[in-house]
């Protein structure tokens, strides 16, 4: 679905990838792995279009996209979360998710002023699919007219996790969706994101630093230390291998330890 | 030979005035670089430095020396007291919303001069020698040509101690990455109520002298926001830029005068400010900042 | 951050907090009513607040809702009143073609302005309002042949079928229709999906793009539709006082603007309408109290005005922003919230 080949990207003087090449599979979940500083989210930055990178190409579902600002990226079907959370302070919960669905909408201002039947059909079609798919399935329910900022770290998290589905999405980059979280909650994501492949065949590319989530949902994950790509795989064979544990020496959550 | 003495005449004219605003750019941009409070009050507060001279002058007689030291203090004062009461609260807060503070001070400070002094022109004792100063064949009105040299030197004095001075170098830093010079001891509360200090005092000299060039009315205030221009222009975080900044605008500013008409002049900062802002609005100097997500 | 300026209680988009209609009902109904009880020098107030109340709106949906600064409003209101004026002597337009008119011209320049400073950072717009501001005025001032300078052009009264709308009265009820017409547009904007992008740009604007929200049209939007709403003011104005000059558009009416959506809170329909309802008020009551406190003392008074209301305009917009960045709409519902609690 999604494939990142060869991105070289520099600032200034500072070499962040250094050839990095990513395919996220239709329908499964990739995973971005490596040490802090590797590059992770200066590579979802270029898929998300915010870096034009010295040279190399983003192909989403086929096409290049790699000349495409980011929100011409979101027409695509490209939906991302961020890794500090960034919800709109000053609107509800129900007001941020709709804004997941800008892509789909056609409303403008004479029509929404107006409020024209064009508005009034599509404001309503969104209301009903909020409720129905989205809403519910990521139980927002009980919190869904509060404003955003009161919410709980957690809760934040999911709101934005449906922001992102709402436009049913060819691909979901999440970035670090379980950072901050306690083990409940890191189990309640994992089971939403694997909801989101399952359900509706989502493709998703995700960055985490936390293993044990990464190596129990992830169909492949891919490695990367200092902007260099350096193993990709079935977790099996990521974490056997002697690359990626150099790499992380001293660093890494061992999958066992955490379950105990 | 008479239209071309005119031309040098009105140039260097403007050029003059041009130092002049560069010196009240400065403390824009002092304040800017160090704490991004972009301080739209800033011709106000020159303005109500240039009454607090005339006060100290000539309604108390204290003479032009005494009441330019009044007029020194005073705006420290009054500048301390807005980044204290004023400013400090907003910290953290958008930025377009301490503008607005900002915005908001100028027009206090603006009513409270026309309410004690009114709207009329007030005589200022000339601090600058009116005896015209000779420049091959042509005759620079005196004080026109003075203040032009103290701005000049003022505007190099302070450059020189921003550079090499150790109060110069911690604002840079600050100015550069706040966090990292708190960490190194820096304290950067007294670096930001610091520029407010320069602020003052480049605002008050400047508003003397304008006032000395022009005449003393609540529109002096006003007639600042040319250094707008000058700002944009130079770039907003270049400190250097400034003054050559302010040379073209000046000197824009009088030629626009000569051809155009007087009543054009007013208007030529503004008509530059939307210009640099299409073609090159980081200004001649200013270097783009690179957005980190 | 940012949402301590802006009220999150105030009908932004989900039906919950919707503005309930029967109080609006209401409150349209009383002010259908006032010209039948109301003393003339009210009907004159209430026909000015109404003015005021759609630039007021005009500037919360660049300001409050998208987070773009503009110290020109004043001028741009200005735009609207000299083209009614301009359509009226020279093309012999209606009323209501003209004021729709004037709207548009003052987006289109609105537009002139703001287009070069959309790209970039917020700070440059803010400049680009303020050169906007003064060479407008400029404009209105020096173009003689067509503004006629410091003097101003006179505007004949509104007529509908020939019917002149020449008492206030008359004129009250053009601006209320127009007002309440306006308000029920802007709130409904502010509830769809260009509303929420507005929303968007202000808290975010990275994340914005991401959502597919491309920042300088809706800059653009936003920047437009205030200037309209400030022309539709201009253009009313120009039939309320039926004379149209310059003086009537410097920077005074632009920090006027500008406390009246800070003090009113920012980002709130209900907030401007208090906060222009505030402002409205404000010079009345410093030109009573100046005009008492100088009779006592035995002092015109009348020099001091322009100036004190420069002070008490600028003192409210500074007070507001540091201590109660939210403004009367958030004193507003907490109040109605412990009413209804009692």
């Amino acid at each position: 679905m999604l494939s990142v080949k060869d991105i070289q990207l520099s600032f200034g003087g500072v070499k962040a990838l250094s050839g990095v090449s990513v395919h996220a599979a239709a329908g499964k979940i990739t995973s971005v792995i490596g040490p802090n500083g590797a590059g992770k989210t200066s590579l979802f930055n270029v898929i998300s279009g915010f870096y034009a990178p010295q040279s190399g190409r983003v192909i989403l579902d086929g096409d290049d996209i790699s000349a495409l600002k980011p929100h011409a990226r979101a027409y695509r079907g490209m939906a991302r979360t961020f890794q500090n959370i960034a919800l709109f302070h000053g609107m509800t919960v129900l007001d941020n998710v709709k804004l997941g669905a800008h892509t789909n909408l056609r409303s403008g201002v004479l029509s929404a002023g107006l409020r024209l039947p064009l508005t009034r059909r599509e404001e309503h079609a969104l209301d009903l699919q909020l409720q129905r798919e989205i809403i519910g399935t990521l139980e927002l329910d009980h919190v869904q007219h509060q404003p955003v900022e009161d919410l709980p770290y957690g809760l934040q998290k999911r709101v934005e996790l449906a922001r992102a589905l709402v436009m049913r999405p060819k691909i979901l980059l999440l970035d670090e969706p379980v950072a901050g979280m306690n083990r409940d909650e890191k189990r309640e994501m994992s089971r939403f994101v694997t909801g989101v492949r399952n359900s509706w065949n989502t493709t998703v590319l995700l960055i985490e630093h936390d293993m044990s989530m990464v190596m129990e949902i992830s169909d492949h994950v891919v490695v990367l230390s200092f902007g260099k790509p350096i193993a990709s795989g079935t977790p099996d064979e990521v974490r056997s291998n002697p690359d990626v544990i150099k790499a992380y020496l001293g660093a890494v959550d061992e999958p066992a330890a955490s379950a105990a | 030979m008479d239209a071309l003495a005119q031309f040098a005449e009105y140039s260097i004219v403007g050029i003059a005035a041009g130092g002049i605003y560069a010196l009240i750019a400065l403390g824009i941009i002092v304040i800017f670089k160090s704490s991004r409070t972009f301080n739209f009050a800033m011709g106000e507060m020159m303005m109500l430095s240039a009454y607090f001279f005339y006060a100290a002058a000539v309604t108390f007689a204290l003479g032009p020396v005494i009441g330019m030291i009044v007029a020194l203090a005073g705006s420290v004062a009054i500048a301390l007291l807005i980044e204290r009461v004023a400013i400090r609260p907003m910290l953290g807060r958008p930025l377009i919303a301490v503008v607005m503070v900002t915005f908001g001070i100028g027009s206090i400070i603006r009513g409270i001069v026309g309410m004690i002094w009114g709207p009329n022109e007030r005589p200022i004792p000339a601090i600058l020698s009116r005896s015209p100063v000779l420049l091959g064949d042509i005759f620079i009105p005196g004080k026109t040509a003075r203040a032009l040299a103290i701005a000049v030197v003022i505007v190099v004095a302070l450059l020189a101690y921003l550079r090499f001075s150790r109060a110069g170098v911690a604002l840079r830093a600050a100015a550069a990455d706040a966090i990292t010079a708190y960490s190194m001891g820096i304290n950067v509360r007294r670096i930001i109520a610091f520029t407010w200090v320069i602020a003052a005092i480049t605002g008050c000299i400047s508003g003397v002298l304008m006032a000395n060039v022009n005449t003393l009315t609540p529109h002096l205030g006003v007639v600042a926001l040319n250094v707008l221009a000058v700002v944009i222009l130079g770039g907003m975080n270049s400190i250097g830029g400034v003054l050559i900044a302010g040379f073209i605008i000046g000197w824009l500013e009088a030629v626009t005068g000569l051809v155009a008409g007087t009543e054009f002049r007013e208007i030529t900062p503004y008509i530059l400010v939307l210009l640099v802002l299409l073609v090159r609005p980081t200004g001649l100097f200013g270097t783009k900042e690179v957005e980190r997500i | 951050m940012a949402d301590q300026m802006v009220s999150s209680r105030s009908g932004i988009g989900s039906h919950k907090t919707s503005p309930s209609w029967i109080p609006t009902f209401l409150f349209v109904g009383v002010m259908l009513a006032l010209p039948v009880v109301a003393p003339r020098y009210w009907i004159y107030f209430a026909g000015l607040l109404g003015i005021n109340i759609i630039a007021t709106h005009g500037l919360n949906i660049m300001m409050g809702f998208t987070g773009l600064l503009s110290l020109g409003h004043a001028a741009f209101v200005g735009v609207g009143a000299y083209t009614v004026a301009l359509a009226q002597i020279h093309l012999g337009l209606p009323f209501w073609i003209a004021i729709p008119l004037a709207g548009v011209s003052a987006a289109l320049i609105g537009v002139f302005f703001g287009l070069p400073s959309l790209r970039i950072r917020g700070l440059y717009l803010v400049i680009a309002t303020l050169a906007a501001q003064f060479i407008l005025n400029f404009i209105f001032v020096h173009w003689q042949s067509v503004t006629n300078g410091d003097v101003g052009l006179t505007v004949q009264p509104a007529t509908v079928f020939g019917f002149p709308l020449n008492t206030e009265t008359r004129v009250y009820y053009l601006i209320l229709g127009v007002v309440v017409f306006m308000t029920w547009f802007g709130a409904n904007v502010i509830r769809s999906r260009v509303g929420r992008a507005f929303i968007a740009i202000r808290e975010r604007d990275l994340t914005a793009q991401v959502l597919g929200i491309e920042m300088v049209r809706y800059k653009l939007i936003a920047f437009a539709l205030g200037s309209f709403y400030a022309g539709i003011a201009g253009g009313l104005l120009a039939y309320f006082n039926q004379f149209v000059n310059p003086e009537q558009f410097g920077i005074l009416l632009s920090v006027f603007f500008l406390s009246a959506v800070i003090v009113g809170g920012m980002g709130s329909t209900l907030g401007a309408i208090l906060g222009a309802a505030f402002m409205t008020v404000v010079p009345e009551i410093l030109r009573e109290g100046a005009l008492l406190g100088g009779s006592a003392v035995g002092f015109d008074m009348s020099t001091i005005l322009t100036p004190l209301r420069e002070t008490v305009f600028g003192l409210l917009m500074v007070t507001f922003l540091i201590l109660e960045p939210r403004g009367l709409a958030r004193l507003w519902t907490r109040a109605s919230k412990d009413s209804r609690s009692a």
